[in-house]
């Protein structure tokens, strides 16, 4: 599945955005060093290819629905890790800009979830390893699903950790980890299977294309556990010093603007720290102006002087308000462009 | 007509949304790029209970897609088909939140239900800038955008490849789905083992159409290398203006709850 | 000017799965000829045409462009003078606008961006699409890519022109259009097609392949009169040469041909009129 806009903080989708921009900018260099030109308009029209594949329908066995290729593995054994793995970044950015699948901040997170681990972790190290050499039908069924399922599995625990972290919805870790593993091995098992027909094909069609793949090895390769081994490095240091920044106030990005502009410097309606925060978050119109909870009614009161019913009541009032000035805008501007 | 056709007339539709040459379609494509991103960024960045504060930024969507002179009810149904997505997931909150936090006399509102609807917010705004993004500025131009901004050659250069072959290869998807929606009677031949080796042979017509292509380009002379195209550089007074009105409202609106003022104001005579 | 000669030197080729593509292949085609490659399907035509652009090597025997013996070394110059144009315009067009495309051969020719912008121009102008240049090459019909396919292979300023199957997949009017195009070109032209009207409009030199090897090499219309050569290489006499009272020899507006086409009095009417 995909990771929406609506269910990320900016600090989850700003590291993951990082480190797939490093790894796009780390493949892309790798490609270009091979040789073989050849390569350039494979994988854009493999890219193209996924996108056309997942149009079409299959029916699953034993069940009434139906489902389509996911493709990252494919990619992997087609084109080898580094140019599939700009091929499904690039399927994804298609798909967040004219489908608003997924979204472009959440980007990152999809790179990541579905480009990354078939990509880097499932291809080179379960199926390349199982498959062997010669390559032999029984094998590379096998071998195929496998590793489709390892990497959804991956995939769906990057999903859940990053849905978590972010903290915008509000199910808990292991409620959805039970959610989403189980789906998950399932849609890894078709996709698998489906996978492995599709290279089963182009095996008996033409062998010497998934020769080619499997011998590929760009020049001054490094190892793939470097690459792995730097991807989490990267990642937990950016997560790490980002999450810092926001345990040090409340919003990673709130705290960095709030800095900017000075309003920290505004003067507090009161002395303590714990009152000085409170001013900060009227000002940056959080749920503070509606949360009461019974604790802090009391502070509430004080600081905005306004009734909790009346709070509400703005709110609302004040939101009808503004999208009826939102609409109010869109009308005017079509009237002035006839 | 198969939903396949329909998806893939959806797509062209999209795309030719951005031939069009307006106001918001002249503008310089990195600063239409940067804009929707700090756009995102403002939205995403608010609390989970947060709705109301929220609201002002439909106003980026509905100017943009008003002067882009975008259909609207296209815009809302491709809407309609992401929202669900973003919901499915925000929907569970009602289930693990049920702290109260508003409360309009004797209806007590759940946390849940606020943020579920905070996330339903989000999902229209995030979505629909996605969207419209495309509409104004076209796909080509936001990759030549992005290349400028620092996006590695090849990765630009390839994503080209697939946005141009994409119309090609769904075309031709399209006739093959067609050819076996017509032959396979009720669910027969959907199967995974047909599937399999239907999606086999779009294969290798695909790898075969790389080769060609490759040839095509090595006889006008490529060798290995794209040379950069000229594209305008200079960023317009309309350019900077949209790039810092835009940004300095979404900074305003995201510190300053504008409609809990206008609530406020009108609302001052209750208790 | 005799330097704008093409010319196959006893070319084999041998695809690595063992089958023969071309068997002793040679032939030579001088400057300002309009030479047309038929066969049947799997004759070798394609194979033939990516030797003369230097794609494939031959597995034996030579090509000569102009002075210069094909290999690896003069790739560059050899494709900068033949100009080849694919049978299908989506292979050929892959970048973002017409502009775009037309000027990927220029700029990798590495010709400064004026140049670049003029040759360009002229290449569409040439090929009636000065309108499309901004376009997109997938919102474009049938017949305007296979014309700014064409432009883009112009705007290299090639002494050569290769084209594979021009009038394939066009409807009437585009073909009719494309012809009169073509025929306004000066350039040498080498086409290969099925649309053998089509050839017999455009082309004074016939040369057929039949299962990679050189059948037949000589003035068009004479290929097409005879009829057992046609015959054993899966080929068909042109239409407006069938002699069939609906569609000849009205039909045929290239006058120089007309008193050549002599009647079958013998030959039934098997064709039908529904093209």
């Amino acid at each position: 599945m995909h990771m929406a806009d609506a269910l990320i903080s900016p600090t989850v989708g700003g590291v993951l955005w990082t480190v797939s921009a490093g790894t796009i900018a780390y493949c892309s260099n790798r490609v270009k060093q091979e040789i073989n030109d050849r390569k350039i308009p494979l994988m854009g029209v493999f890219g193209a290819f996924v996108f056309a594949a997942q149009m079409i329908n299959f029916a699953i066995p034993a069940t009434g629905s139906s489902g389509h290729l996911g493709g990252g593995l494919l990619l992997a054994i087609l084109l080898g890790p580094h140019a599939a793995f700009l091929s499904i970044a690039s399927v994804l950015m298609v798909q967040a800009l004219f489908f608003a699948d997924g979204g472009l901040l959440a980007l990152g997170c999809n790179i990541i979830n579905l480009g990354f681990f078939p990509a880097f972790i499932a291809y080179p190290w379960i199926y390349k390893r199982l498959v062997g050499r010669p390559l032999k039908p029984s094998r590379i069924f096998f071998a195929a699903v496998v590793s489709a399922v390892i990497g959804l599995q991956l995939g769906a625990l990057g999903v859940v950790l990053q849905t978590v972290a972010s903290g915008v919805a509000a199910l808990p870790f292991s409620s959805f980890l039970m959610l989403m593993q189980p789906i998950h091995l399932a849609i890894g098992i078709i996709e698998g299977i489906v996978t492995a027909f599709v290279v089963l094909f182009v095996y008996r069609a033409r062998p010497e294309i998934l020769d080619a793949a499997l011998r590929s090895q760009p020049i001054g390769q490094l190892p793939q556990r470097t690459i792995v081994v730097t991807f989490l490095v990267a990642s937990f240091t950016l997560a790490g010093g980002l999450s810092w920044l926001a345990s040090e106030s409340p919003d990673g990005l709130e705290w960095s603007i709030a800095k900017l502009t000075g309003a920290e410097e505004l003067p507090p309606p009161s002395s303590t720290e714990h009152v000085r925060a409170s001013a900060l978050q009227d000002k940056t119109a959080i749920m503070r102006d509606y949360a009461f909870p019974p604790d802090n009614e009391n502070e509430n009161l004080s600081a905005g002087q306004t009734a909790p019913l009346s709070t509400s009541v703005a709110g609302v009032v004040g939101g009808m308000v503004t999208l009826m000035m939102c609409a109010m805008i869109g009308l005017l501007l079509r009237k002035c462009r006839k | 007509m198969l939903a396949i056709d329909g998806s893939t007339l959806d797509f062209k539709r999209l795309d030719r949304l951005a031939l069009q040459n307006t106001v918001i379609h002249r503008i310089d494509a990195r600063v239409k790029v940067v804009t929707t991103i700090v756009f995102i960024i403002c939205v995403v960045s608010f609390d989970r209970y947060t709705i109301a504060a929220m609201l002002p930024f439909l106003s980026f969507p509905i100017v943009l897609s008003v002067l882009g002179n975008l259909p609207p009810g296209y815009l809302l149904r491709k809407l309609l088909l992401v929202i669900p997505f973003a919901l499915a997931i925000g929907l569970f909150n009602p289930l693990f939140d049920r702290q109260v936090v508003l409360r309009f006399g004797e209806l007590n509102v759940w946390g849940g239900w606020v943020s579920c609807a905070s996330i339903l917010l989000r999902a229209i705004l995030t979505a629909s800038t996605a969207i419209i993004l495309v509409a104004v500025t076209g796909f080509p131009a936001i990759c030549a955008a992005l290349q400028k901004l620092g996006m590695p050659q090849v990765f630009a250069i390839q994503l080209q490849f697939l946005y141009r072959y994409i119309f090609v290869l769904t075309d031709e998807a399209v006739r093959v789905a067609r050819s076996r929606q017509l032959r396979s009677f009720g669910r027969r031949g959907l199967g995974l083992h047909q599937f399999g080796s239907l999606i086999g042979h779009l294969l290798l017509r695909t790898w075969e159409r790389a080769e060609r292509i490759h040839m095509a380009m090595l006889s006008r002379g490529f060798q290995g290398e794209f040379q950069a195209t000229w594209g305008k550089g200079r960023l317009g007074r309309d350019d900077l203006f949209f790039i810092s009105g835009w940004s300095a409202l979404f900074v305003f609106f995201r510190f300053y709850n504008l409609p809990q003022f206008l609530g406020n104001l009108m609302t001052w005579r209750i208790p | 000017m005799s330097h704008h000669i093409v010319e196959a030197r006893h070319l084999h080729h041998i695809y690595p799965d063992g089958t023969t593509a071309l068997k002793d292949v040679s032939f030579r085609v001088h400057h300002g000829e309009s030479v047309a490659i038929i066969g049947a399907n799997g004759a070798g035509k394609s194979t033939l045409l990516l030797h003369l652009n230097g794609y494939l090597g031959a597995t034996s025997g030579e090509v000569v462009v102009g002075d210069l013996t094909v290999s690896k070394k003069n790739l560059v110059d050899v494709r900068r003078t033949v100009g080849m144009v694919f049978q299908d315009p989506d292979d050929q067009l892959f970048m973002p606008t017409v502009f775009d495309d037309v000027a990927f051969g220029p700029m990798n020719m590495g010709l400064p961006k004026s140049e670049v912008e003029r040759r360009v121009k002229d290449a569409l102008d040439r090929v009636g699409a000065q309108n499309l240049t901004d376009r997109p090459p997938y919102h474009l019909s049938g017949g305007e890519k296979k014309r700014v396919a064409i432009a883009s292979v112009l705007s290299m300023l090639p002494e050569i022109l290769i084209l594979d199957e021009p009038t394939s997949g066009l409807d009437p009017c585009a073909r009719r259009q494309l012809m009169a195009m073509l025929r306004a070109f000066h350039h040498t032209r080498i086409i290969t097609s099925h649309d053998l009207d089509m050839v017999m409009e455009l082309c004074e030199r016939t040369i057929v392949l039949h299962e990679g090897q050189v059948m037949a090499d000589g003035p068009t219309l004479e290929i097409f009169r005879d009829e057992s050569l046609l015959d054993r290489c899966c080929l068909e006499k042109p239409f407006a040469m069938q002699n069939c009272p609906n569609c000849s020899p009205k039909t045929i507006d290239n006058p120089a041909q007309k008193p050549l086409i002599v009647p079958h009095p013998d030959k039934p009417h098997h064709h039908s009129h529904n093209r």
